[in-house]
């Protein structure tokens, strides 16, 4: 019984594996020009699958008649690519110079003992994960916590929790 | 073409148009010192990342100082290579690579071959004044063939282009950002995990100690040093042409009698040639080619002597795994007749006879350790060093090898031909084949060898050669990035051979990624091939056919060449990988 089950998880999970693979197929074969297009792709790719796991990249680097060493190596420059499954809710925190000076290290402190992660991580109910951003260009409001788009300012230590609990 | 009036160092000097500050300065007999700047000028590719700024000049109106290497001349440009600004730009390049450097330099195997380290010493630095953190990357010691230490490398980039460009594997690529940028795999995996073909490319355009091949010199002393131990060397063709540079001899000496001497003093107990193990491979590539002629056969067939474009088609076109010869590489086959013919011809046992290969090559490091290679329980060949490992070895040795005699390699394993030895160069393992299978086939004109239509340094050549009543269609390739491309036009069905010489390196073995660094001067490659055809003219016997050791081996041992026995011993089989 219980193994029924979980072929069955397992057959859903591949079939919309497949399906979105098969978007992504779709986005790729509606490119007017395909060289150039990695980043773009690769936008595309973390839309679908929420991350860029391995099978992904090599899959996008076979479309586009590109080393895998290629696209891992885009992935790896920007921040925004990840190759680690996210949490339901992205938590940044801005470190930009204006956030640091506004104490922002404190609040990142604060929430890695909180979800007990480290910066990068992913809780372990896949409920938040944690970066640290650049600068995202509301200085005026430092030290910002970004959940998802929804942006908070001048946050204070004490605050973090009751923004948690809003998500 | 366009010149552009241009003045360095207050000398004036017309150049063409397209050239950079770099070209026009090598022209005017000024230096300016580069390091990761590469100009591979047959390849047409050059490394011009620009990424060291150790190259940096002065141009008059342009408030920052120019990479040479990367700026382009315009009319009435004014450099100057010499200004106190560039000089102490130039130093501080060169210190701030250094501030996140080891400064294990006296046991770095690049010690004294390092390009970081002369440029150290050429631009006067004395001090760091930088000092900070230094990145503590693992060593990647996972494969048989390439060792890679990240913390020696300066992010030059000229691997990414040999891997890439001209090799067109796109294994190594540049991974992260700032401070942490490494150059490595997909997924910065270990390089044994990676379709990587250990030819060696990248390995021979390191300026410095970050990618090497793994040094099996400790391991042949070892075997050199225990009694127990019947251990026999062979060298490869293109050993003998290249050797000598190492010695401070002119590139294209051959010095095959004083290498026999050499190896001899060393103290292995047989001095073998892989020529012989390369006649060997004639005898059966050959049946084998008439047999696919005559049999409706697939064709093209392709050679299986380079290991590095083994290892290519199977990751990189699994497709048409079924296209190369079955033959095993010259210097396995060798491994191969010294523990069965030999050891049993002397009575001695195999599981004692260590088999030791000088090889131009570092994939035939790989090679060796691919298991389906195996005798019974032992490989065939057990340790492959390169050819500037066996120089190291000679010089550890105490070995003065400009005043050592000729010799001649050992018998009966030593007898070769012109055939043979024209196996270190682009072209040679196809003309060498082709002597035979035109002897053997042809009916008029028997004293025919030289077929020099299949000669020369170009990547990619065509030729045809009636046998028999037959056009023969032949192609050739060197280098992977050429080997692709023939690849897919015989995949799309533009081209067809009858049979095709690939070699992964440029130049083939004598351009070896385990030779004496050329650093993409195609002179010295041009040569060691000459050297390669001198070498041929003077032997006595020049068609593998007629070397009579190779013919008494199959009387006494192996039976018919592609029969049974030989099927057994000297051929292989390939199979498809995945591509990472």
């Amino acid at each position: 019984m219980q193994h029924t089950k979980l072929q069955k998880k397992n057959d859903r999970q591949q079939v919309l594996a497949g399906e979105k693979y098969e978007a992504l197929q779709q986005f790729i074969d509606q490119l007017e020009e395909k060289e150039g297009a990695l980043i773009h792709v690769l936008h595309k790719g973390q839309e679908i699958f929420g991350y860029l796991p391995r099978d992904v990249q090599l899959y996008i680097a076979r479309a586009l008649g590109l080393s895998g060493a290629k696209v891992y190596g885009v992935v790896s420059f920007y921040n925004y690519f990840t190759d680690k499954p996210r949490g339901e809710k992205l938590i940044n925190i801005c470190t930009g110079t204006a956030c640091f000076v506004k104490g922002a290290n404190l609040l990142m402190e604060e929430l890695e003992e909180k979800l007990k992660i480290k910066a990068g991580g992913t809780t372990e109910d896949g409920k938040y994960t944690l970066n640290a951003v650049r600068c995202v260009g509301a200085c005026g409001l430092a030290p910002v916590v970004m959940v998802d788009d929804k942006v908070y300012g001048r946050v204070k230590p004490g605050e973090l929790e009751e923004i948690l609990n809003q998500h | 073409m366009e010149k552009v009036k241009i003045t360095i160092n207050n000398k004036t000097l017309e150049v063409p148009r397209e050239y950079t500050i770099l070209n026009a300065a090598i022209e005017a007999g000024i230096r300016i010192p580069t390091l990761c700047h590469l100009d591979l000028h047959d390849l047409k590719m050059v490394n011009r990342t620009a990424s060291c700024r150790v190259c940096m000049v002065e141009v008059k109106n342009r408030p920052n100082l120019a990479p040479a290497c990367a700026t382009p001349v315009n009319e009435g440009m004014e450099i100057s290579t010499d200004s106190l600004r560039a000089i102490k730009a130039r130093r501080m390049a060169v210190e701030l690579l250094l501030s996140n450097h080891p400064t294990d330099c006296l046991i770095c195997p690049r010690n004294l071959r390092c390009e970081l380290q002369s440029l150290a010493q050429e631009l006067n630095v004395r001090e760091i004044h930088y000092s900070g953190v230094k990145s503590d990357y693992h060593l990647d010691t996972s494969s048989q063939a390439v060792v890679k230490n990240q913390n020696k490398c300066i992010l030059c980039r000229r691997c990414e282009t040999a891997c890439n460009e001209i090799q067109t594997c796109g294994i190594l690529s540049a991974l992260g950002r700032g401070f942490h940028t490494v150059v490595g795999p997909a997924f910065n995996l270990p390089m044994v995990e990676t379709s990587c073909t250990y030819c060696g490319a990248c390995v021979a355009v390191c300026p410095t100690a970050a990618l090497t091949e793994v040094n099996h010199v400790p391991k042949v002393w070892e075997a050199l040093h225990n009694p127990k131990k019947y251990v026999v060397v062979q060298t490869a063709p293109a050993i003998r042409v290249a050797l000598g540079e190492l010695f401070g001899m002119e590139p294209g000496t051959i010095v095959t009698g004083k290498l026999a001497a050499a190896l001899r003093r060393l103290g292995f107990d047989q001095v073998f040639d892989t020529d012989f193990g390369a006649d060997v491979t004639i005898m059966e590539e050959a049946k084998e080619l008439i047999h696919r002629l005559e049999h409706g056969g697939k064709l093209p067939m392709l050679t299986s002597c380079c290991p590095a474009w083994v290892s290519f088609i199977e990751h990189q076109f699994p497709d048409l795994i079924d296209i190369p010869s079955t033959c095993k590489s010259p210097h396995i086959m060798f491994g191969t007749i010294v523990k069965t013919y030999f050891a049993e011809k002397n009575d001695i046992d195999p599981n004692n006879i260590t088999v030791v290969s000088v090889m131009p090559c570092v994939a035939k490091k790989a090679e060796a350790a691919r298991t389906e290679l195996a005798l019974d329980d032992h490989n065939n060949v057990d340790i492959v060093i390169t050819t500037r490992e066996l120089g190291d070895m000679l010089k550890e040795a105490g070995i003065d090898f400009d005043k050592l005699p000729e010799e001649d390699f050992d018998h009966p394993l030593g007898e070769t031909t012109g055939a043979s030895v024209i196996f270190g160069t682009t072209g040679g393992v196809i003309e060498a084949a082709v002597r035979t299978v035109y002897a053997w086939l042809e009916k008029k004109d028997l004293d025919r060898i030289d077929f020099k239509e299949l000669r020369g340094i170009e990547g990619l050549r065509e030729a045809t050669i009636p046998i028999n009543g037959q056009d023969i269609k032949i192609g050739i390739a060197h280098g992977l990035g050429n080997a692709r491309h023939l690849l897919e036009e015989i995949r799309s069905g533009k081209k067809d051979y009858h049979a095709i010489e690939i070699m992964a390196c440029p130049g083939g073995c004598i351009g070896g990624g385990g030779q004496p660094y050329h650093f993409g001067n195609d002179e010295i490659v041009k040569k060691r091939q000459q050297a390669i055809y001198r070498e041929d003219l003077s032997k006595k016997i020049r068609r593998s056919h007629e070397n009579k050791e190779v013919l008494e081996m199959y009387k006494e041992f192996m039976g018919e060449p592609y029969g049974e026995k030989a099927h057994e011993l000297l051929h292989t089989y390939f199979e498809p990988k995945e591509r990472i």
